[in-house]
C-alpha cells in the first residue's frame, strides 16, 4: 500500500528540471496584453484628480482603466465587500491599486504605470496599533471577549503575579513565485482564469461577479503555486479580475504578475500583534488565571482578519490549562496593507502569548521553562477502549470530573499527547544535562551566552467557520487501468498532491505511478474550500478516498457476480484484484468493468463531523481534533553586537499515522525554520508616512541557508489520529510552524544569563533588539 | 551590438541585441523558463545560471546580468545542466532527498549546486547562501548536496567562444578609456549588481553603456613584500581567493552569485556608504587609481568619497585600480546584519591597530554604515595611538568613537544600535586578541 511510504513529491522531477509549470511558464497567445497596476504613493486622503494622459500616452499601452470604467462589480475582498480592485474616492494605504494598465509586454505596462499623476488630498493616516486606539479605528464595533471563571479574584488571590506587554512583527509571506493570473476569453462571454491561488472558488466568484456572469461562465484552474503560506488565499483576487476585466474589455487575453517590490508593497501580511498579559500563579509555577489583551493590526481591509484574530483567541491557551481565563481581542484598522491569511492564521500570536508568560512565570520563580510547561499542560485522558495501551504522563488517575482538560471555550481536550512527547523529547535531545552544560557555559563566557528553550504546540484542526469543513473529488479509472484523480485541493508545495495521489492508490491497491493528478478545476470538482487551515489532506484525501470506494464497489460487485463470491471478498492489493480462487491485474479488471457497462468515473465528498461553534460566544467544539508538537532549541548570542545563531533543533511532531513521512517531516523542518524567522530575522519596517520600506529580499530578510541550526533533529511521534481522519493521519501543514517560538525563547533565554532582569523581548528578536534586552537585563529592569 | 555565446554548449549569435535586456528575460522570452524571476534584483537566486568564462565556472543572477556580458562566454542554464534525457546527479539527490517542495527556487539552487559540484571541496552553505527557499527550511537540500559530493559532470565543461571586440565590449583599459572620453555620460557595466537594479527596478532607460568584463588588464592581483595591487575589473570571488585574510567580511559580501558579478572598481565606484569593500581597503591605506583618457591620478581611497552619492570623480573618469601595503596579521573586520549572509550591513567595522610590545603604534578604523560615506575615525584612531593595549585604552576608544559619527536610523537599525555596535566592534578585537571566541565558533 503506498500510503504511509516516505515517496517524492509528485512533481520533484518536474521542479528539479526546471519543467514544472508556473502561471508566468504558459506559453501564450500571441496578442496577450500584460497588465500593471497603478499605485498610491499616500496612505490615506480622497483623490480630487487622476491624470493618466502619459499612462495612455506610454509606448505599448492599450487600455488604461479607472474604477468607473469597470463593468461590473468593483471587488475583490474575500469577505466584507470593502476592497475595492482600483480605488473610487478613498485612498486607504501606500501601495493600493488606483488605475489598470493593459499593454503588450509586462514591462511596457510597468513603465506606463508609473507615470500616472494622481492629486490626492490626504489626511493623516492611521498606522499603528496606538494610533488605532486613539483613533478607535477598528473592525466589529468594540472588542471581542471570551471568558470563562472570575479572573480578578484569581489574579487577587494569586501568590505570584506577572504583567507584561509584548510586540510582535507581522511577517511577508516571501512566496518564491509572485502572485500571478492569466485570462483568456472564451466564446459566449465566458472566462477561464489560471490562477496562483489557494481558493479556485472564490477566484471564480469574485471574476464571475466583476464580469456580470452566473459562476458557471468562469472557469478557474490551478496547477500548482511557487509557495503560497496563506498569502495566496485571498490576495490573488486581483490580479484574476483585473485581468479577466481586462479580457472582457479587450477581447484578448490578459496576464498579470508581480514585481516583487509591487507584490510585497499591495499585498498583505502576517498581523503582527501586541499581547499585554497578567497572570497569577502558586509557587510551583501552576497558572491560576491569566487575563489577555491581543491588539492586532489588521490594515485597510476586513479580508480575513475576523477569523485570524478568533484564532488567535482560540490559541491563547496553547496547551495548558487555563483555570480563569479572560481574552479580549481588538482587530484594528490602520492605513496600511490589509493583513491576511498566514500560516497558522493568528494562531501563532496566540500562543507566543501564553508561551511568553510561561517563560516569565520560569523566570520569576527561578524554575526550569519546561518543568513549568509540563505542570501547566492539560491532563491526559484516560485511555478508553480495549487495547489502547498507551502509558500517560501522570502516575495516578484522577476522576474525570477533576480532569484539567477544557479548553477556554469549552471544548474537551482529547487525545492531548504532549505530557507524553515532551518526557521522550527531554530525553532524546538530553535536555537536562545540555540545560546543566549551557549554564555552565554561561558562568564561563563573558561575551557569548547561550540558551536553551522547550516549548510546546497544541494546533486546532478545523476551519473555525464550520461549513467551509467540506471537500469534493472526481476520480475517473480508465480502461487501461489508469486513474485520474482531482480534487478541490491546490498544490502549493505541501504536497498534498502526492499525499492524496498515495491514498487514492492505496484504494485500488495500485501503484502511486498509475495516479495521475491534475490541475485543479473549478469545471471539475465544484463550491470548494480555500486549501487553507491545514486541512487539505484531511478534506480532500478523504473526498478522494469517497470516490475511490465508490468506483472499487461497483467493480467488486461485477467481479463478484461473475466470479460467485461475495463483493466483500474482492480485494484490490498488490497491483491485483483478487477474489476467492482468482486474481487478474487491476487493469483487467478495469477493462472487464468497461465492458460490462458499469460506470469507472465517480466524485466523492467529505464533511468533517461532530462541529459546533458559536463565535459570538466563544464556546463550542471548532476543531475536529488537535495536532501536537514539541521542539528544544539551543542558541547563542553576542552581547556585544546581539548577532545570534541557533545551534540544535530537536523536534518531536505528531503527524498521526503519516500519510507519507517524508512530506511531514519536509513540513516540519521549513514550517519551524519559517516560524523562527517570523520571530528573529524577519522585520517590516514602516515610515511615519505609512511607506513599507521592507519591500524587498534587499531588506526584508528571510532565514537564509545558514541560519536553520546545524544540528537539525526531527522526528515523528508515532500514532494514529484518535479522530476518524484519512488513514489516521493528521494535518501537518500550520502546526509546526509554531515549533519556531523556541527558537525566540531560546534566544531570550540567552539574554536572561546575561543579569536579574526579565528580557521582555519583543519579535522579531534582531540584533538591535537581542542588544537592547541586554542591556535591559543588566540593568535588572 | 551583436552578442556570442554558448547556450547549453550550443553557439549562439544575437544581432542589434538590446543592451539592457537582462539575461533572464531574453531566456523566458526565448522559452528557456525554467530559470524563474523570484526577485528580479538578485537577492533570491530563482534565477541562478551557470557561466563559464576564462576565470572558470560560476553562478550568477541572471535577473541583473544584462545579455552582453554573455559575450565570450558560455552559459547553461537548467535545460542544460544534464545530458538530454538525464539527470545531474545533484537533480537527482533533490528528488531523493526531498529537497522541492514548491519547486520554484529549485532551478536555481540545481544551478547553484552544480556550480559548486565543479569545485574541490565545496561549502555547500557558502554556495547556497544566494538562494532563498521559502518551504524547506534547506536541511533536506543540503543533505542532497552531501549526497552528490562526489558527482562528476564532464560534460559542463565549455570553452567559451573567440569573439571581436567591440567598441561597447572593450577588450583592453585603453579603449575603454577612449570610449569612455567619447561618452563621458554613458553607464559603465562591470558586474552590474548595481546597476542591474537601476533597469529592473527604476525601469531607467541607460544608453550609452559599456560592458568591461573583457578588459582583461583590469582584472588582477598581483602580491608582493610590498604591498598589493588590484584591478578594478577583479571580481570580489577573486579577491576573496586571494586574499584570505578578508574573509570574515567578504565571504558574507553578497552571496556567491554577488561576488562572481560584483568587481572592486564597482563597489568603490558607484560610492555606496554601506558597501562592504571601502571600510576594509580604507582601513588598510589603499590608494586608488583613478584614469581618465591617458591622464592617470591616485589618492587615499578615504578621499574619495566627499558625501552621500558624491565621489571625487570627474565625467569619464573611471576607477583602474586600487593599492594597498602588506594586510597585516591582526587586522579585523566585522559585517553587522539583520541576517548571516547576504544581507547589507547595518555596520561594517574594519580595524588595523598596529602595536608594538603593548603599545600602540598606529590606528587605522573605518566604518560603514555609520555616516553618509564609508568613513574614517579620527578621534578613535587618536584615543588609541600612543596608549598601551588595555581594557581602559579601548573604553577611552569607544567613547571617542560617539565624536567620530552620527549615524541615522532606518530600516536596517537605528542610530544608536549603530554606535553601539560600532563602538562594541573595537571591544570585541581587543576581546579577541585576549582569547575570546567567536560567535561563530560555538558548537551546541
Amino acid at each position: 500500500m503506498s500510503v504511509g511510504k516516505p515517496l517524492p513529491h509528485d512533481a520533484a522531477h518536474l521542479h528539479v528540471t526546471g519543467t514544472a509549470r508556473y502561471i508566468d511558464d504558459m506559453p501564450l497567445p500571441a496578442d496577450t496584453l500584460h497588465a500593471a497596476f497603478g499605485l498610491s504613493k499616500v496612505a490615506a486622503g480622497c483623490i480630487t484628480a487622476m491624470d493618466l494622459e502619459k499612462v495612455r500616452a506610454a509606448p505599448g499601452v492599450v487600455m488604461v482603466l479607472v474604477a468607473a470604467d469597470l463593468p461590473f462589480a468593483n471587488d475583490v475582498s474575500p469577505s466584507a465587500h470593502d476592497e475595492p480592485l482600483l480605488a473610487t474616492d478613498t485612498v486607504h494605504y501606500m501601495g493600493q491599486p488606483l488605475f489598470l494598465v493593459l499593454a503588450t509586454s509586462h514591462l511596457a505596462a510597468r513603465k506606463a504605470a508609473r507615470l500616472g499623476h494622481v492629486s490626492v488630498e490626504e489626511t493623516k493616516p492611521i498606522l499603528t496599533i496606538d494610533d488605532a486606539l486613539a483613533a478607535d479605528a477598528r473592525f466589529e464595533n468594540g472588542p471581542v471577549i471570551w471568558a470563562r471563571g472570575d479572573v480578578e479574584a484569581a489574579l487577587s488571590a494569586a501568590p505570584n503575579l506577572i504583567e507584561g506587554s509584548m510586540e510582535i512583527g507581522g511577517q511577508e509571506h516571501f512566496y518564491l513565485e509572485g502572485q500571478a493570473a492569466l485570462a483568456l476569453p472564451q466564446e459566449n462571454g465566458d472566462m477561464d482564469v489560471m490562477s496562483s491561488t489557494q481558493h479556485p472558488t472564490e477566484i471564480q466568484h469574485k471574476v464571475a461577479e466583476g464580469l456580470g456572469l452566473p459562476q458557471h461562465g468562469v472557469r478557474v484552474e490551478t496547477r500548482r503555486m511557487g509557495g503560497a503560506f496563506g498569502g495566496k488565499e485571498s490576495q490573488g483576487n486581483a490580479l484574476a479580475v483585473a485581468c479577466a476585466v481586462g479580457a472582457h474589455l479587450t477581447g484578448r487575453p490578459v496576464k498579470m504578475r508581480y514585481d516583487r517590490d509591487d507584490d510585497m508593497i499591495i499585498t498583505g501580511k502576517r498581523h503582527d500583534f501586541r499581547i499585554a498579559y497578567r497572570a497569577g500563579f502558586d509557587d510551583s509555577g501552576m497558572l491560576t488565571g491569566v487575563d489577555f489583551r491581543q491588539y492586532a493590526r489588521c490594515g485597510w481591509a476586513q479580508d480575513l482578519s475576523l477569523p485570524v484574530a478568533d484564532r488567535a483567541m482560540l490559541h491563547a491557551d496553547n496547551a495548558y490549562f487555563l483555570p480563569h481565563v479572560r481574552i479580549e481581542s481588538h482587530r484594528l484598522r490602520t492605513n496600511t496593507q490589509s493583513a491576511t491569511a498566514f500560516r497558522g492564521f493568528g494562531g501563532p500570536q496566540g500562543m507566543v502569548g501564553i508561551e511568553r508568560v510561561m517563560d516569565q512565570i520560569a523566570h520569576k520563580l527561578g524554575l526550569d521553562g519546561a518543568e513549568v510547561r509540563r505542570r501547566n499542560y492539560y491532563d491526559a485522558p484516560q485511555p478508553t477502549g480495549a487495547g489502547t495501551g498507551h502509558r500517560y504522563g501522570r502516575a495516578h488517575s484522577p476522576a474525570q470530573a477533576q480532569l484539567r482538560n477544557l479548553t477556554p471555550y469549552g471544548m474537551k481536550v482529547q487525545g492531548f499527547l504532549l505530557n507524553d512527547m515532551t518526557a521522550d523529547l527531554i530525553a532524546r535531545s538530553d535536555y537536562i544535562a545540555r540545560r546543566a552544560a549551557v549554564d555552565r557555559f554561561n558562568a564561563e563566557n563573558e561575551v557569548l551566552k547561550k540558551g536553551l528553550s522547550l516549548t510546546p504546540v497544541k494546533f486546532g484542526i478545523s476551519f473555525t467557520l464550520s461549513h467551509l469543513n467540506q471537500a469534493g473529488a472526481l476520480v475517473h479509472v480508465y480502461a487501461d487501468g489508469s486513474v485520474r484523480m482531482n480534487h478541490g485541493g491546490t498544490e502549493m508545495g505541501q504536497g498534498l498532491f502526492q499525499k492524496v495521489a498515495q491514498v487514492a492508490a492505496s484504494r485500488f491497491g495500485i501503484g502511486v505511478e498509475a495516479v495521475r493528478i491534475t490541475a485543479t478545476d473549478t469545471g471539475k470538482v465544484p463550491n470548494t474550500s480555500a486549501t487553507a487551515a491545514s486541512s487539505g489532506t484531511d478534506l480532500n484525501g478523504m473526498a478522494v478516498a469517497a470516490a475511490c470506494d465508490t468506483i472499487r464497489e461497483r467493480m467488486s460487485a461485477h467481479l463478484a457476480e461473475a466470479k460467485g463470491c461475495a463483493p466483500e471478498q474482492v480485494v484490490f492489493e498488490g497491483g491485483n484484484v483478487r477474489w476467492p480462487g482468482g486474481s487478474i491485474p487491476f487493469a483487467e479488471a478495469a477493462a472487464r468493468a468497461y465492458a460490462a457497462r458499469i460506470s469507472l468515473s465517480a466524485t466523492g465528498f467529505y464533511a468533517t463531523p461532530g462541529l459546533s461553534w458559536d463565535r459570538q460566544k466563544g464556546h463550542g467544539t471548532p476543531f475536529f481534533y488537535f495536532a501536537h508538537g514539541v521542539a528544544v532549541t539551543e542558541a547563542v548570542i553576542d552581547t556585544l553586537t546581539g548577532e545570534n545563531r541557533l545551534l540544535r533543533t530537536d523536534i518531536l511532531h505528531d503527524a498521526g499515522a503519516s500519510l507519507n513521512p517524508a512530506i511531514d517531516i519536509g513540513q516540519i523542518e521549513g514550517g519551524y525554520v519559517q516560524g523562527a524567522g517570523w520571530l528573529t530575522c524577519e522585520e517590516l519596517v514602516w515610515d511615519n508616512r505609512g511607506a513599507l520600506r521592507t519591500h524587498a529580499p534587499s531588506t526584508y530578510k528571510i532565514p537564509a541557508v545558514s541560519d536553520p541550526p546545524p544540528v537539525f533533529n526531527v522526528a515523528l511521534w508515532p500514532g494514529a489520529n484518535r479522530a476518524d481522519t484519512i488513514y489516521r493521519s493528521k494535518a501537518v501543514g500550520e502546526p509546526p510552524f509554531m515549533l519556531g517560538i523556541s527558537a525566540f525563547l531560546a534566544l531570550s533565554d540567552a539574554v536572561a544569563a546575561c543579569g536579574a532582569g526579565y528580557p521582555a523581548l519583543d519579535a522579531p528578536a534582531t540584533p538591535e533588539r537581542i542588544l537592547a534586552a541586554v542591556e535591559r537585563v543588566r540593568d535588572g529592569v | 551590438m551583436d552578442i556570442t555565446f554558448l547556450l547549453n554548449g550550443e553557439s549562439l549569435t544575437i544581432t542589434d541585441a538590446d543592451p539592457t535586456v537582462t539575461v533572464l528575460d531574453w531566456l523566458r522570452e526565448a522559452g528557456l523558463v525554467g530559470t524563474k524571476e523570484g526577485c528580479n534584483e538578485g537577492d533570491c537566486g530563482a534565477c541562478t545560471v551557470m557561466v563559464t568564462d576564462a576565470d572558470g565556472i560560476k553562478p550568477l543572477n541572471a535577473c541583473i546580468l544584462f545579455l552582453p556580458q554573455l559575450h565570450g562566454k558560455a552559459l547553461r542554464t537548467v535545460e542544460g545542466v544534464a545530458p538530454t534525457g538525464g539527470l545531474h546527479p545533484f537533480q537527482q539527490a533533490m528528488v531523493d532527498h526531498h529537497g522541492s517542495q514548491c519547486g520554484f527556487c529549485t532551478p536555481g539552487f540545481v544551478m547553484s549546486g552544480a556550480v559548486a559540484l565543479t569545485q574541490d571541496a565545496p561549502d555547500f552553505n557558502l554556495a547556497f547562501a544566494g538562494n532563498l527557499c521559502r518551504c524547506t527550511g534547506y536541511a533536506p537540500i543540503l543533505r542532497a548536496a552531501e549526497a552528490a559530493r562526489d558527482a562528476d559532470a564532464p560534460w559542463l565543461a565549455d570553452l567559451p567562444p573567440q569573439v571581436t571586440a567591440q567598441a561597447a565590449i572593450p577588450e583592453t583599459a585603453d579603449a575603454l578609456a577612449e570610449w569612455y572620453t567619447a561618452n563621458p555620460d554613458g553607464t559603465l557595466v562591470a558586474g552590474g549588481t548595481d546597476v542591474g537594479l537601476w533597469v529592473t527596478k527604476q525601469l531607467r532607460d541607460m544608453e550609452p553603456v559599456a560592458f568591461l568584463h573583457r578588459c582583461a588588464d583590469l582584472q588582477y592581483i598581483r602580491e608582493d613584500e610590498s604591498g598589493i595591487d588590484i584591478g578594478a575589473g577583479t571580481s570580489i570571488a577573486q579577491v576573496l581567493d586571494a586574499l584570505p585574510q578578508l574573509a570574515p567580511v567578504l565571504t558574507r559580501y553578497g552571496s556567491a552569485q554577488v561576488r562572481a558579478a560584483a568587481t572592486l572598481g564597482g563597489n568603490i565606484a558607484n560610492g555606496s556608504p554601506i558597501g562592504d569593500g571601502p571600510p576594509l581597503f580604507i582601513a588598510l591605506g589603499a590608494t586608488l587609481h583613478l584614469r581618465h583618457g591617458n591622464n592617470r591620478r591616485s589618492l587615499p581611497l578615504a578621499d574619495f568619497f566627499i558625501d552621500y552619492g558624491k565621489q571625487d570623480r570627474t565625467k569619464g573618469e573611471f576607477v583602474e585600480a586600487i593599492s594597498l601595503p602588506p594586510i597585516p596579521a591582526d587586522f579585523k573586520a566585522y559585517k553587522l546584519s539583520k541576517r548571516l549572509e547576504q544581507d547589507i550591513s547595518a555596520v561594517c567595522g574594519a580595524l588595523n591597530i598596529t602595536r608594538d610590545a603593548g603599545r600602540i603604534t598606529d590606528a587605522r578604523i573605518a566604518f560603514g554604515g555609520m555616516a553618509a560615506t564609508p568613513k574614517r575615525a579620527p578621534l578613535t584612531e587618536a584615543a588609541l595611538t600612543g596608549q598601551p593595549w588595555t581594557r581602559a585604552t579601548i573604553d577611552t576608544a569607544m567613547q571617542a568613537m560617539a565624536q567620530d559619527f552620527t549615524p541615522m536610523s532606518d530600516m536596517r537599525a537605528s542610530a544608536s544600535f549603530r554606535m553601539k555596535a560600532a563602538q562594541n566592534m573595537l571591544l570585541r578585537c581587543y576581546l579577541e586578541t585576549e582569547g575570546a571566541p567567536s560567535i561563530m565558533e560555538v558548537q551546541p
